[in-house]
This record gives C-alpha cells, structure tokens and sequence, in this order.
C-alpha cells in the first residue's frame, strides 16, 4: 500500500491543568502553563502509526497549525512514530481567529498538495470543544467522512469505520481517500520513549505559511468575553420535611 | 469498648485489640481542643479557609486506608508553602500541640491516625512539580503531587518515576513510609529514588537533607539525612519537596501470565529467575484462592492454581532473551505455557486481575473488612515461608489469599475478616504475629514496604533488637524532643 496519511496534531494546554480565565475576560492563561498535545490528536498519531507498523500504509506525515511552540507537538508525533512533519506557521491576530473552518482549509489543501490518502484527527480539541474540523475538512474536500471511530479497518480502497454514537454503535463503509476522527477509545496512545525522542530530533519538520497553500484566514466570529462558570453555592439544610416543602415554594421550584 | 488514650499519657501503648479492627467509620470525639486564640495564630498563617476545625473534615483527616480505627486530630490546616509550614510548626511548638502530615491518606499501617489529637498539616494544596531536569533525569515535587500526577505530566518527555506502590499516593508520602511496589524488582524502592528532601523539623527550622537544590547521583558527603527522613512516618520532620530520580520510559514492554501445578513451583521459578540474573520488571505471585477470587470479581477464567504474572522492560532483542531465559525455567518447574501481551490495552487487561485483587479478595466475604499483611524475606526463603503460611491459614480456617511481590521477597495476605466477630479478630491478630515473627526468624522484615505506624512497633523492637531500637529513639529524642512530630508511631 503505498498511501500516504496526514495526521493533524494541536497544541493546547494540557488536560491536567487547572485552567484560568484572565482578568480582562478575554480568554484563558497560556503564559507559563503547561502545554501538550491534544489527547484526541495523540490516539489519531497511534492510529496511523499502527496502521504503518502493519504495513498498510506508507508514510505519516504530522501537521500542527500555529506559532513556533507548535513544533514541539509535531516532534511529539514524531517520536510517536510518525515520519515527518509540517508546521503551518500562524501567529499573532490570525492564531488568535484560528478555528477549525480556517483549520480544515490548510489540511484540505494540504492534503492537496502532499497527495494524501487518508486524514487522521482528534474527534475535538479540548480547549474548544468544536468538533468541526474534520467535518469541514471532509466537506472542502469533497471526501468521505468516518467521524467519532472507535474502531477503523482498513480495506484496498475503503474503510470499515465503527462509530460512537447515541444509542450504541454504528459501523460505516467508506471509500478512500476519506477522513476519519478519532474517538476515545479506538486505540490507547503510545508514550513517547527517549531512542525515539532522540530519533525524533533528526526527522525533518518542514515550515509553510497559509498564503503559501492559498488559503485565507480570516473569520466570521470574534470572542465577546470568555468567563469562568458560576461560583458553587453553599447548599442549605432543612430540619423538616415541612421546612422542605416550604423552602422549594418560596424559591418558586414548586 | 475501646479504651480512650488520654492527653497526659505519654506512654503509649502498643496498639490494642481493641483499636485494631473497630468499624473504621464510628469516629471518636477530639482529645482535646486548641486554644481558641492559636486556631486564631494559625488562620493569620493560612487564612480562615485554610484551618478547619469541622467535625467530618477532622474524621476524615483521622484515618487511613489501614484497620486502625479513627482518631480525629482537632484540626487541620492547609499550607500552601514551606514557609507557612515552618511558620505553623513553630506555633505547634510553642504550645505544645502534636502535628500529623497527611498527603492522600492512602497509607496502610494508620500514619496519620491522631493518637494524642493534635493538628493535621494537609499537605495537598502544595502541589507544584518544579525543576524537572530532563537530561538529568531528576525532579523536585511537592507533597501534592501524586505518583500517577507526576507521570502524566512527564509522559511527553520519555520519562517516568517507576515506584508504583498501588494507591494514587503522594510522592512525598511515598518518601515518608519509603514505599516501593510492584516495579522493585528492577527499579528499587523510595530509598533507592529519593536523592534530596526539603523537610520542616519540630522547632520549624527547614533543612535540605542533601543540600538546597542538589541532585547530585551520589555523594559521600556527611551523614546520609536523605535516607534518614525517608522512612520516618512524619515522626522526624514534615517533608515538602522530594528530588526523585527518574527512568527511561522502557522501549518495549511485554507481559505475560504462567499458571504452576504447586505454590513451590511458582516460588521456586521466582527464585531461579532472579538467580540467573534476569532483569524483569515485576513479578507478581498470586495463590490458588487469590485466583480464584479474581476469576469471580473480574469476570477472568485463569486457571484456579498459583499463579505469576510477569512484565518485562526492555528494546526488542533484550526482550527476547529475557523471555526465552524465563520460560526455559517456568516449563521446568511445570509451568504452564505463557499467556501473552504486548499492546497497553491487552496488557491492561492481563493486569487487571493483579490490580483488583484487594476488592477482590474483599468480595470474597462481602461486608468484612481486609487487612494486608506485608512481611519480606530473602528470595532463597520465600518457598518455605509461604507454604508454611498457607499451612497455617489452612489450620486455622483463615480468609487469606496470597498477593505478593515475589521478586524482592515481599508477599501479602490480603486477610478477609468479620471485624464484629472478636473470636475471628483474635486469630487474624495472632496469625499477623506468627507471620511476622517467621519472617524474622527468616533473616527477613515484619515490614517491606507498608511502615511500621501504629502496629507492629512491638515488632519493630523485635527486629532490630533492643539496642538498636535505642539508638533510634535517641535519634528522635534530639530531632524531637517534645514528642510533637506524628506522636505514637514508629517509636
């Protein structure tokens, strides 16, 4: 087999940090917290890689859109097996309105460009929560899409794709080059060992602007305010049932 | 009735029948109370929602993991950093109130049990993990961070802290009761992991065992006050930072699952397998009735004989010599043909029933209560300590499957008992006493890795010999001399 996969990784701040809002309401603290890779993004780079080790498809290439920092995922990937790596340099006012429509116009021409067969992402990010990309992706492209998969076989020219849905499961056939989104429990991801860290530090990252791919990075959505949830309220407690009932009225509940 | 210890005896008595094994959740009052104008001196250090004086938050404060009944302390504060920690144990000090460290409460010999009330330091909101240094394989944490914490938020840099002990425990904790696990086979335990320690001593001075910010491999530098405080159950100094060395993440791991015809083969294998110098990671025994137990609580259809499970670490070629040399030994002692896994998820499921086998063996006999025994012996030993064990759970129709670190010649019996049956008590009491006191007729240990706390301080005395004791209740007379730090344990 002698296809070709594009993974998309992102940075984020890592899931076990506490996350901040900053005072002006604008967004979260980034400074000095610590960042890694999407957990999403990382059980996609196993999936690719494994298909690799079987010997179904021939290259991995990783690609993460953003600033300088985002090199370091892409070495991540590397270390995890895949073979090279893009960094789609985006800084600034423009990485501050990367979403995932300006995203799915980078990897569709990407994959373009690099002759891809199959797409690999994270179903979402765990800062934004969107769950878009890989739709948009599939819809730019006018490809196939296996969304949420738990489970991806890979055929000559299609995919069996088992997918999380409400309710159970769904098992999918779609033809290839196609897009498929990983769900928590397709595969559990690899860690990253120091021989291939080091390995990793000689694959080649290459470096590319979106005008470069001829995409446009402006948007339609700006952010108002972003505010951290309601404060937890202590809770009250009642002698009676009387007391109860009455307290349940009196705060219009019943 | 349990008897009540009061405030002015300062004799403490070995723990009783009577505190071991009561219903772990009927929670006694406080011993005293604290003066309401220090609780005032300590909300001006941490602020007023750093000091508690509630009563679910002091019972939950009061007990551990372990049987020993709970013994609120009077109230427990919540540091945010060394220097507040110094500056609480200095007003301890002054008015003479013992001070309990507490980290995830997941001991299991009753370390944080307040035996003569006291205040607890809840030590978790200190939960920084600061200087890793990467290519020098070491990190400093705080008592905040736990053992899972720390390897999560190393896992991208190819490294983690192997010590593994079970719980999600604190690593700082872990440095207190020098935990070990199931990787000390190949890794060592907190002794051999710990190369500085930050810790608050009685009168609230702070001292860095090996040094400030020194990580040094090794050092022939003075006393080794390192590997004096890691050990000490609080009863030393408060630890607030641990400098732990770190290991390369292996490149391959393969696990494996072997059934034996007898519990000698299984031991005997382990034996061999250590004696030919083999590097294996871990190498977990479980006997016949621990089997069986898993087979029923994790839905698993191992065969009901005893049992090893193996991990080996390693590249692939030195995995493969590793396996070969092992199953060559296995197959001559009887040894069934290896069960295999290699990918994290299928070897996740092998180690399953190794992890659940606390609630397993407690599912045995729902609504009982479990205590694990926890006695280490040289490997050469383990054939005949065990059998002679399971001799005498035999005898004396006792609930007591075997889980064990055969690879440093630590086992448990995971005891399953009826707490409000007291003739049943009785003989779990006595059984622990004659295990531990095989083990030190065995050249062994009453204690591989669960500390001494509140127990087996009558045992302690029996291990290391009168004279021995002395020296270390001098050495705890100087460092502590108004008796403040973790009052009642160890010595």
């Amino acid at each position: 087999m002698s296809a070709r996969v594009l993974v998309g990784v992102k940075r984020v701040i890592d899931y076990a940090v506490k996350i901040r809002v900053k005072p002006d309401k604008t967004g979260v603290v980034t400074d000095g917290v610590k960042h890694s890779m999407n957990p999403f993004c990382e059980i996609a780079i196993e999936e690719a890689v494994r298909l690799k080790e079987k010997k179904l498809i021939k290259e991995v290439i990783a690609v993460s859109c953003g600033p300088q920092q985002s090199q370091e995922t892409i070495r991540t990937a590397l270390a995890m097996g895949a073979d090279r790596g893009i960094h789609v340099d985006v800084s600034g006012k423009d990485y501050e309105n990367l979403g995932p429509l300006q995203v799915s116009k980078i990897l569709a021409a990407l994959a373009k460009k690099e002759d891809v067969r199959l797409i690999i992402l994270g179903k979402q990010a765990i800062d934004d929560d969107c769950n878009q990309t890989g739709q948009m992706t599939a819809a730019l492209l006018d490809w196939p899409q296996g969304t949420f998969a738990s489970q991806v076989d890979f055929q000559e020219d299609s995919l069996k794709v088992e997918r999380e849905i409400d309710g159970g499961l769904e098992t999918i056939k779609i033809k290839m080059p196609a897009v498929v989104t990983a769900d928590l429990r397709l595969n559990e991801p690899r860690y990253a060992t120091l021989p291939n860290i080091m390995k990793a530090k000689k694959k080649k990252i290459d470096t590319v602007k979106p005008s470069d791919l001829g995409v446009d990075l402006s948007s339609q959505l700006e952010v108002l305010s972003v505010e951290e949830p309601s404060q937890r309220q202590a809770g009250v407690k009642v002698e009676t049932v009387e007391d109860l009932i009455k307290k349940l009225r009196d705060s219009g509940r019943i | 009735m349990a008897v009540m210890l009061s405030r002015s005896s300062r004799q403490l008595c070995n723990v009783s029948l009577c505190t071991f094994a009561l219903h772990k959740w009927r929670c006694y009052s406080a011993q005293g109370q604290i003066p309401s104008q220090v609780l005032d001196s300590f909300r001006a250090v941490v602020g007023n929602d750093n000091v508690s004086t509630g009563t679910s938050v002091r019972a939950q404060h009061g007990r551990d993991e372990s049987v020993h009944s709970c013994r609120p302390p009077d109230a427990v504060l919540w540091p945010k950093c060394v220097e507040e920690v110094s500056e609480l144990t200095r007003i301890c000090h002054r008015h003479n109130i013992p001070i309990i460290p507490f980290g995830t409460g997941t001991g299991l010999e009753g370390g944080v049990v307040a035996m003569n009330g006291g205040v607890c330091f809840d030590l978790l909101k200190m939960d920084k993990i600061l200087n890793l240094h990467e290519e020098d394989f070491d990190v400093t944490v705080e008592p905040g961070v736990t053992r899972t914490a720390l390897n999560r938020y190393l896992r991208d840099s190819g490294l983690w802290f192997p010590v593994d002990p079970g719980a999600d425990a604190s690593l700082c904790g872990m440095a207190a009761t020098s935990a070990s696990g199931t990787n000390a086979v190949r890794y060592g335990t907190m002794r051999e992991n710990v190369l500085n320690l930050e810790v608050v001593l009685s009168d609230g001075s702070v001292i860095h065992t090996a040094g400030k910010g020194r990580r040094a491999r090794k050092t022939s530098a003075g006393y080794n006050l390192t590997n004096l405080f890691v050990g000490s159950e609080g009863t030393l100094g408060i630890i607030t930072k641990t400098t732990l060395r770190l290991y390369g993440i292996p490149e391959t791991i393969v696990s494996a699952v072997c059934s034996f015809p007898s519990v000698q083969a299984a031991v005997d294998s382990t034996v061999q397998i250590l004696q030919c110098g083999i590097p294996i990671a871990r190498i977990e025994f479980l006997d016949d009735v621990m089997i069986d137990a898993c087979n029923r609580y994790s839905k698993l259809t191992y065969p009901v004989t005893p049992t090893l499970f193996l991990e080996f670490h390693g590249s692939e070629c030195s995995l493969e010599e590793q396996v070969t040399a092992t199953e060559e030994i296995t197959k001559s002692n009887g040894g069934s043909e290896f069960s295999w896994a290699r990918d994290q998820e299928m070897r996740n499921q092998l180690w399953k029933a190794r992890h659940n086998a606390w609630y397993a063996a407690l599912a045995l006999r729902p609504g009982c209560q479990g205590y694990a025994t926890d006695v280490c012996v040289p490997i050469s030993k383990l054939p005949q300590i065990v059998m002679e064990t399971k001799k005498d759970l035999e005898k004396h129709t006792l609930t007591g499957p075997i889980a064990g670190h055969v690879g440093d010649g630590n086992f448990h019996c995971l005891m399953v008992f009826n707490s409000a049956d007291l003739e049943e008590v009785q003989r779990v009491h006595e059984f622990t006493k004659r295990l531990a006191r095989r083990a030190l007729a065995l050249d062994g240990t009453c204690t591989g890795e669960h500390g001494v706390g509140l127990g087996k301080k009558q045992l302690l005395q029996e291990e290391v010999g009168h004279t021995g004791l002395k020296v270390m209740e001098k050495i705890k007379t100087v460092l502590d001399p108004q008796n403040l730090m973790n009052p009642g344990k160890i010595v």
